[in-house]
């Protein structure tokens, strides 16, 4: 068609960013993560990540063959749900667990709402929270990591939150991994799942993309900052029985969490003040759990319950219109 | 319209669950296996049946406006006789059900049914039509039941079905179960009625 003839309504001005290029940017960042996966379990983390990137691919096809919608994957966002769900397994998970799990990301967490853009959680997290719960076995058989020995059993192991956990129900005081040596802590020389254990790596995918502006520095900074709080003033009244919050921020799947999971575009609000009660409520909940709930990571419970609370967060921290703000009626029209 | 007809209306075209989302709360939390699914569902049944049928005999002596009460007291009625017949011969399922079984009383099926129905009808009908409803509900809830023991347990009616390598899905006896496990069932059915 003739440029000159072509006439739409505004805007006429496209800022280049698709859907396509977040999310492989998004996927570059967690390459540092992966290969850090890849290294310090082996095989089964490679295992892990093809059957659920793959297994997600292939459940969006057959969900848009089923629904007669057109085909979606090429956007890139189920490899990514792929992709973060590996990162939450543990890399002795068998085949059919991380199956299963990339079906129920796919289709339960995001294709029965409409697909891309209507899922109200993170399909991701659903189906390791839906694993998790179901099967707890499973779910919680850790391995020691490993680096660079393909050719060694793998020895089972606690996660530093699993064994500060067990050891304050045991004895109400922490143990000495929870003390000190945090700094195998932040290279990654701990068990959990494949994107638990470098909180260096994350933290640099994190602020590659908090550069490319592919996230915003609000729900990182605020849910950092209210773990740090909340670990803070339990740490400042009894040391011996709270760890302190530098073990918080570096076990578990905060990192990931953090500039992962809780920056999805979807699921979090839009508004910068929404973001920050949003990453505070997601790091409050996320200590109130580890400290005092039944699972030793709260993480990802913290980041679906906050995905629910995103539309009422959404409406009420709406930007307003300017000068749409009458004084006289008190801000009705 | 024929008996029949009031028959068959609450087994699919009006079906208390699938249709018109009824006694949701039943239907959720005591499906954790077909059996507790027959149970509950059998239970509500007869409650229904001869609730509809006694407030259909009664139905010129009961004043409009009181008739509500009078309708609950009815019911109430029959699901006492339903908790203590089950007390003393099913009592695994009367424990297995718990609290669910007073709760009958408030299922807004019942309810629903004495007054948009057998309060305007002759008994024959009321009844038709509190069998009707009774077996769609009934089914419903064993069917719900049944998917969710298959899933979360392996087994169906306790039988084991997938061998002893099957890993259950917690999940799916549990409350998240049952709604997801609804919601895709309804799903099916809108599908189906689309056709």
């Amino acid at each position: 068609m003739d440029k000159a003839l072509y006439i739409s309504s505004s805007p006429h001005i496209h800022s280049g960013v698709t859907t396509n290029k977040i999310m492989r940017l998004v996927i570059y960042a967690l390459l540092p993560a992966i290969a850090v996966a890849v290294v310090f379990f082996g095989l089964p983390a490679l295992k892990v990540l093809l059957i659920c990137t793959l297994g997600c691919v292939a459940c969006e096809a057959l969900c848009c063959k089923l629904m007669k919608q057109p085909l979606s994957i090429n956007d890139g966002s189920a490899v990514l749900t792929g992709i973060l769900l590996a990162l939450n397994l543990p890399p002795s998970s068998p085949w059919w667990l991380a199956l299963l799990g990339a079906a129920i990301a796919i289709v339960i967490g995001k294709m029965i709402f409409g697909g891309l853009g209507y899922n109200p959680f993170n399909p991701a997290l659903v189906a390791r929270v839906v694993l998790l719960i179901s099967f707890p076995v499973q779910m919680t058989s850790w391995t020691a990591p490993a680096p660079l020995s393909m050719g060694f059993d793998a020895v089972s192991s606690a996660t530093p939150l699993g064994e500060m956990k067990s050891a304050v129900m045991l004895t109400g005081q922490l143990p000495e991994m929870a003390t000190s040596g945090f700094d195998r802590y932040f290279y990654g020389l701990m068990a959990g799942s494949l994107g638990e254990v470098s909180a260096l790596v994350l933290l640099l995918g994190g602020l590659f993309l908090i550069f490319k502006r592919v996230i915003s520095w609000h729900i990182p900074v605020s849910f950092i900052g209210s773990v740090v709080v909340m670990a803070g003033i339990f740490w400042l009244i009894d040391p011996t029985r709270y760890p302190s919050p530098l073990f918080h921020l570096l076990t578990g799947g905060l990192m990931l969490g953090v500039f992962f999971m809780a920056t999805d575009m979807v699921t979090s609000p839009i508004t910068a003040k929404g973001m920050l009660i949003f990453g505070c409520g997601c790091g409050l909940l996320t200590v109130l759990i580890r400290l005092f709930g039944g699972y030793p990571e709260g993480v990802s419970f913290a980041i679906l319950l906050m995905n629910a609370t995103t539309p009422l967060i959404d409406r009420y921290t709406k930007a307003e219109i300017y000068g749409g703000h009458n004084h006289e009626t008190g801000g009705v029209q | 319209m024929s008996l029949a007809t009031d028959f068959k209306r609450g087994i699919w075209k009006e079906n208390a669950v699938f249709k018109l989302l009824l006694g949701l709360c039943p239907v959720l939390a005591v499906t954790t296996s077909a059996e507790n699914g027959l149970g509950m569902g059998l239970a509500t049944a007869f409650v229904l049946v001869c609730s509809n049928a006694v407030v259909a005999l009664f139905r010129h002596l009961i004043p409009a406006k009181v008739r509500i009460p009078c309708f609950i007291l009815i019911i109430a009625s029959f699901v006492t006789v339903v908790q203590l017949v089950m007390e003393a011969y099913a009592y695994e399922l009367f424990q297995a059900l718990g609290i669910f079984i007073p709760l009958i009383v408030c299922n807004c099926l019942i309810l629903g049914r004495a007054e948009a129905f057998a309060s305007k009808h002759p008994v024959s009908h009321a009844v038709a039509d509190g069998l009707g409803m009774g077996a769609g509900f009934t089914l419903v809830l064993f069917i719900l039941g049944g998917i969710r023991e298959l899933f979360g347990a392996g087994e169906f009616l306790g039988f084991s079905v997938f061998g002893a390598g099957y890993q259950p899905v917690i999940l799916m006896i549990l409350p998240p179960g049952a709604f997801i496990t609804l919601g895709l069932l309804l799903a099916l059915m809108n599908k189906v009625e689309k056709r």
